[in-house]
């Protein structure tokens, strides 16, 4: 089985030009979990771990760029100022060594509904930048997700980075699970304030066939909300976490109940709103 | 009474020092035990003997990674064994064609039931599961076929190009209905009903209270899974490498299985990873010598993670209705409860697990009556036996959360009623059984009650810390702290009657450099308790050097008997213990020679044995001259008898006591819970290496803890649905709360050294003590373990209204 090992983006893109079928490697993993439950087979790999570039966070006038090798544990020790959301949620990620190896681009790629970066991904209104022989396109996190783990990806494109705008004003993540840590989300909730643009945003994670806005209960927050003091008294909080609750789409399954999961939603938005609006 | 205190966790810190990990541990007084047996003794304290937190010799290897683990097994001619498995909970086998997978290159053998040469079946007290199922699976996960092939990549093509076809049966999968159903085994649906009479069964308490309860499927979640090698013999036999509880319990079903003589099957222990209970079934041994024998070449098997949860058995499902009656002053009058167990397909140990369960329904108190009718049926559901506190763990939870409720209609402190009724040594258990032994129960009570509780939350608590831990779910106002109390009586080795022994083979030489050196011989199996640490201090204490190999534990010794039921420190250390007597009976023998007094006391010390009365003295390597010294005994524990119709007997040798008290926090809105900190108070006998001990203590308390909120085999349709440990989940580190542990050490008549086995009793009142904390958070009713998150968030408002040690913090 032949192992592709670029050092540059450009000739990353080529292996992917020539061979489309071939299995991209980042940290791992995802990709060795469903290697050792034989749920895929690789045939060719494309392993990104020796292309410098793509290990990069950089900040422009318009945000930040990360790279899609950037792992949880680079956010959360190098970058929790700049990305606290993100930070946050890369500290709930499994365990240190998991979190030394896995990848944002990872996540994106695998597109888990339970992923736990995406919630807040796609509150920023991030965008994915994809790269081929082709060109590069950008697209919002909500279009590159396009349900459980299937993504508007195509075959001979690499996610490259994930671009997020700037903005002012506190976040705060929240992810619950059955345990206190190394777990998989069964509720998880982004919420960011955009206090020049006075919006309310949140992302859900693990409450839908993929992560979710809740754009109703936004747009209510954001109005309800003092923007000046940035406070909201505690009727707005709870319709808040109730909009949302209302705005998921939860299962049952084996790791809990579609009911639960709503409630557990809601609890946790109030709490993140609070959090931020405390902040 | 020996206090140490420790902790994973930083968030409690009880005041005392941690410690444990790495160093000593922080008990004190405690002396070295002296051999009890001689006449003679051992005077002056060799190094790391008897009572000292000797180091594991194991324990280096297992730390770097050195340690080689069955699944590490290796032969260069070996092939792989692979097994396929019934995706179905119950059917038919239509067909089975395994030309295809026979065909394929680098495939050596393919076997079906036809092929197994000796008995069909196998299983610990009845021989009912098949080695390979031929017309009728009933599980998901029962073995059909085996194949053995040059790679596993190979031997994994094989199995699933078997072609089987199935045809659905109905499903049993309520335990209820058992008892009522066709059945689905010749041998019926009901392994075992047990009636419980004592005492006036038509007495009525003052107040009574009643309540239904039920435990979940606990898996014993060990991290090595089911692996071994086989090896062809010369002799037309088997080598087998295994990791397992119990050596030659497994030889004599493969030897019948195979139709070989016993003799010509021998086991040695592999490296175990873990056990609790899960290793004392037959799972792969059988197979992997059957493929030995049928290519005539070495076979490998190691299981995955997936096909270790289903082919191992798991903690028996409990449904239980209770109703106490006490009087008014709190003194219980009458125990009655309903029991039932879902044995799931095969009998595995499911009657003796019954035996505790209706044993010990009542728990540690006096009870002047009972009525207890116990019953563990067969279903499709998977296979049930033996785990860590084997039966007493589910009544236990049920009895003290009756406890807890009584003591709310009471209105009485529920510590109070708890020492209001404990037992006492004299009193009898509701088997009619009296005491004779030690029965610390106030002890624990008291010893668990006076470690000072978790301190307050501070505000500048890491969040990390609350409930949802990493996930930063909760603030500090979001969550209430509750305290509660669990105590738990545990019978210690086999009950009703089984002569239960054994064996230890101890060998006195010199080594070339002149130092004497014992080997002792042992087919006890090592599964993380600590028998090689004690086996080696015993021989230094008893033989007074410093110099103790261990023999691979192996068939070719007589039994130890199982490492089970809190058993091999009594048991195969009381072997040792024999065997070295033998030995040190020898040496004053050849000394009395060699001082020439042949009538003396003569004293045995550290390298030499020496006459008091005046001084003179030889050393051990002088008197090996001679030649070594050897003896094999054979111990066993004092006799035990049956249950009569009525559950009535003295059935159970020893009995250990404990007690935990925990304490959470709660966020009642999501359900999620942190446990702070447990502390326990448990009846030790004698700890004969304290840190060994404590190392028990907190790991039953995380399994314990793990069952309380976590741990759940999730069936449905007898499908499991969660076998990974993504899914299955165990404590982390963020999970596990401080320990604060009191040893009450009250020497145990006619115990090895007076040591009692500490092993169960951590596990078994750790999870009631957790869930009666969380109750006194939230006056949630939780009448269920695990406790989901949505039991709390959810759940019913319960009778049982919060303690006066409640504190709402925020
Ligand atoms: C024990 C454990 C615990 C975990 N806990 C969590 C958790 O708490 N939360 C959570 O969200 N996840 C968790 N995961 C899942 C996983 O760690 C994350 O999804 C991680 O972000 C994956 O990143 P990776 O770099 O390892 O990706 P890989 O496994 O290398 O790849 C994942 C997928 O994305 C594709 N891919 C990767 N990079 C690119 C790219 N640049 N361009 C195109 N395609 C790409 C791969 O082909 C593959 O399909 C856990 C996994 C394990 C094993």
């Amino acid at each position: 089985m032949p192992i592709a090992r670029p050092t540059s983006l450009d000739d990353a893109v080529a292996v992917l030009a020539d061979d489309p079928a071939a299995d991209v490697l980042a940290g791992g993993t995802d990709a060795m979990v469903e290697i050792s439950f034989d749920h895929r087979r690789p045939r060719h790999v494309l392993a990104l771990r020796r292309i410098d570039e793509l290990r990069q966070v950089t900040t422009t006038s318009l945000g930040v760029r990360i790279g899609a090798m950037v792992t949880y544990g680079q956010i959360e020790r190098d970058h929790a100022t700049l990305l606290p959301g993100l930070a946050m949620a890369s500290r709930t990620v499994g365990s240190p060594q998991i979190r030394n190896a896995g990848t944002i681009g990872g996540n994106l790629g695998t597109a888990s509904p339970a992923g736990d970066a995406l919630p807040w991904l796609l509150a920023m209104d991030a965008e994915v930048e994809l790269a081929s022989v082709r060109g590069t396109r950008r697209l919002p996190v909500a279009a590159f997700v396009t349900g459980p783990k299937r993504t508007a990806r195509a075959d001979d494109e690499l996610i490259v980075a994930v671009h997020v705008p700037a903005m002012e004003g506190p976040q705060h993540t929240a992810k619950l699970g059955p345990r206190n840590a190394m777990v998989i989300s069964v509720a998880c909730t982004a919420v960011v304030l955009d206090t020049a643009a006075r919006q309310v945003r949140i992302g859900m994670g693990a409450v839908g066939p993929t992560p979710l806005r809740a754009p109703d209960a936004e747009a209510a927050a954001a109005e309800a909300i003092d923007w000046d003091a940035l406070r909201a008294d505690g009727t707005a909080i709870a319709a808040f976490g109730q909009a949302c609750a209302a705005a998921a789409s939860p299962i049952d399954d084996h790791r809990s109940t579609a009911e639960y999961r709503r409630h557990a939603v809601g609890v946790l938005a109030s709490r993140s709103l609070t959090r931020c609006l405390a902040a | 009474m020996t206090t140490t205190t420790c902790g994973p966790s930083s968030t409690a810190a009880t005041g005392s020092a941690p410690a444990v990990t790495g160093s000593a541990p922080a008990v004190t007084g405690s002396a070295p035990v002296a051999p009890p047996g001689t006449r003679e003794r051992t005077q002056r304290r060799v190094r790391d003997g008897l009572g000292t937190s000797a180091d594991r010799p194991d324990g280096t290897p297992k730390v770097t990674g050195a340690f080689a683990f069955s699944s590490d097994l290796h032969d260069q001619r070996m092939l792989w064994g692979r097994t396929l498995r019934s995706p179905h909970a119950h059917a038919r086998i239509v067909s089975i064609d395994t030309s295809a997978a026979a065909a394929m290159p680098g495939v050596v053998a393919v076997l079906l039931a036809e092929d197994v040469p000796g008995k069909a079946t196998f299983g610990l007290e009845h021989t009912d599961q098949p080695v390979l199922a031929r017309d009728v699976v009933r599980y998901e996960g029962e073995a059909v076929a085996i194949v053995a092939a040059e790679h596993p990549e190979t031997a994994l093509r094989a199995i699933r190009a078997i072609e089987v076809t199935y045809e659905p049966l109905p499903l049993l999968t309520d335990p209820a209905e058992a008892a009522t159903t066709d059945p689905i085994h010749p041998d019926g649906n009901v392994f075992r009903t047990l009636p419980l009479r004592h005492g006036d069964v038509d007495a009525t308490g003052d107040v009574v209270v009643e309540g239904t309860y039920e435990v979940g499927m606990q898996d014993q979640a060990f991290l090595g899974p089911e692996s071994a090698l086989a090896l062809p013999s010369d002799d037309g036999g088997v080598e087998l490498f295994i990791s397992t509880q119990w050596l030659h319990v497994d030889r004599d079903q493969v030897a019948a299985c195979l139709a070989l003589p016993a003799d010509q099957v021998h086991l040695t222990l592999g490296g175990v990873g873990g056990a609790f209970g899960a290793r004392e079934d037959v799972s792969l041994q059988v197979h992997v010598c059957l493929l030995a024998l049928a290519t005539g070449r070495p076979v490998k098997m190691l299981y995955s993670r997936a096909e270790s949860f289903l082919g191992h058995v798991h903690r028996h499902p409990a449904r239980m209705r209770y109703r106490h009656h006490a009087r008014r002053d709190g003194t219980l009058v009458k125990v009655e409860a309903e029991i039932l167990l879902d044995g799931g397909a095969y009998a595995s140990s499911s009657t003796a697990v019954l035996a505790n369960a209706v044993c010990f329904a009542a728990g540690p108190y006096r009870v002047e009556a009972a009525r207890i009718d116990g019953q563990v049926v067969r279903t499709n559901n998977p296979p049930c036996g033996a785990m860590r506190g084997f039966g007493v763990v589910q009544v236990c939870f049920a009895h003290e959360a009756q406890m807890d409720r009584l003591a709310a209609a009471l209105d009485m402190d529920p510590v109070e009623l708890r020492l209001h009724n404990a037992l006492k040594p004299g009193d009898a258990i509701i088997t009619g059984q009296r005491l004779t032994g030690t029965a610390p129960v106030r002890e624990v009570i008291e010893a668990a009650m006076a470690h000072p509780l978790p301190p307050d939350p501070r505000e500048d608590e890491p969040a990390i810390a609350l409930p949802g831990g990493a996930g930063l779910t909760a603030r500090r106002e979001d969550v209430r702290r509750g305290t509660g109390i669990a105590v738990s009586i545990k019978n210690l080795m086999y009950s009703e009657g089984f002569d239960d022994y054994s064996t230890a083979r101890v060998r006195l030489e010199t080594s070339p450099d002149g130092e004497p050196f014992a080997t002792v011989h042992s087919a006890c199996a090592e599964v993380g308790q600590g028998f090689v640490t004690l086996a080696q201090q015993i021989t230094r204490t008893a033989l007074g050097i410093e110099r103790v190999v261990l023999h691979a534990a192996d068939t070719g010794v007589g039994s130890a008997g199982s490492t089970s039921a809190s058993r091999q420190t009594w048991m195969s250390g009381g072997a040792v213990q024999l065997a070295c007597d033998t030995v040190h009976h020898g040496l004053l023998e050849r000394a009395r020679g060699v001082l020439g007094v042949p009538d003396e006391p003569l004293v045995l010390e550290p390298g030499r044995v020496v006459d008091p009365a005046t001084g003179a003295e030889v050393a051990i390597a002088q008197l090996l001259r001679a030649g070594p010294l050897e003896a094999t005994e054979e111990h066993h524990h004092a006799p035990t008898s049956t249950l009569d119709a009525d559950g009535q007997g003295d059935a159970h040798v020893s009995f250990a006591f404990a007690a935990h008290r925990a304490t959470v926090d709660v966020d009642p809105d999501l359900g999620l819970v942190r446990v702070l900190q447990i502390a326990t108070g448990q009846d030790v006998g004698r700890a004969l290496n304290p840190r060994a001990v404590i190392g028990q203590i907190e790991g039953g308390i995380a399994q314990g803890v793990g069952l309380a909120v976590m741990e759940e085999i999730l069936v449905e349709d007898g499908l499991v649905r969660n076998p990974s440990f993504t899914d299955y989940l165990i404590p982390t580190a963020l999970d596990m709360p401080s320990v604060a542990a009191t040893l009450i050490e009250q020497p145990e008549p006619g115990a090895p050294f007076g040591a009692k086995g500490v092993g169960e009793p951590p596990t078994i009142s750790s999870t009631p003590a957790v869930v009666a904390a969380i109750r006194d958070a939230t006056g949630k009713a939780l009448t269920r373990v695990p406790v989901r998150a949505q039991d709390i968030a959810f759940g019913e408002a319960g009778a049982i209204p919060p303690t006066a040690g409640s504190t709402s913090a925020g």
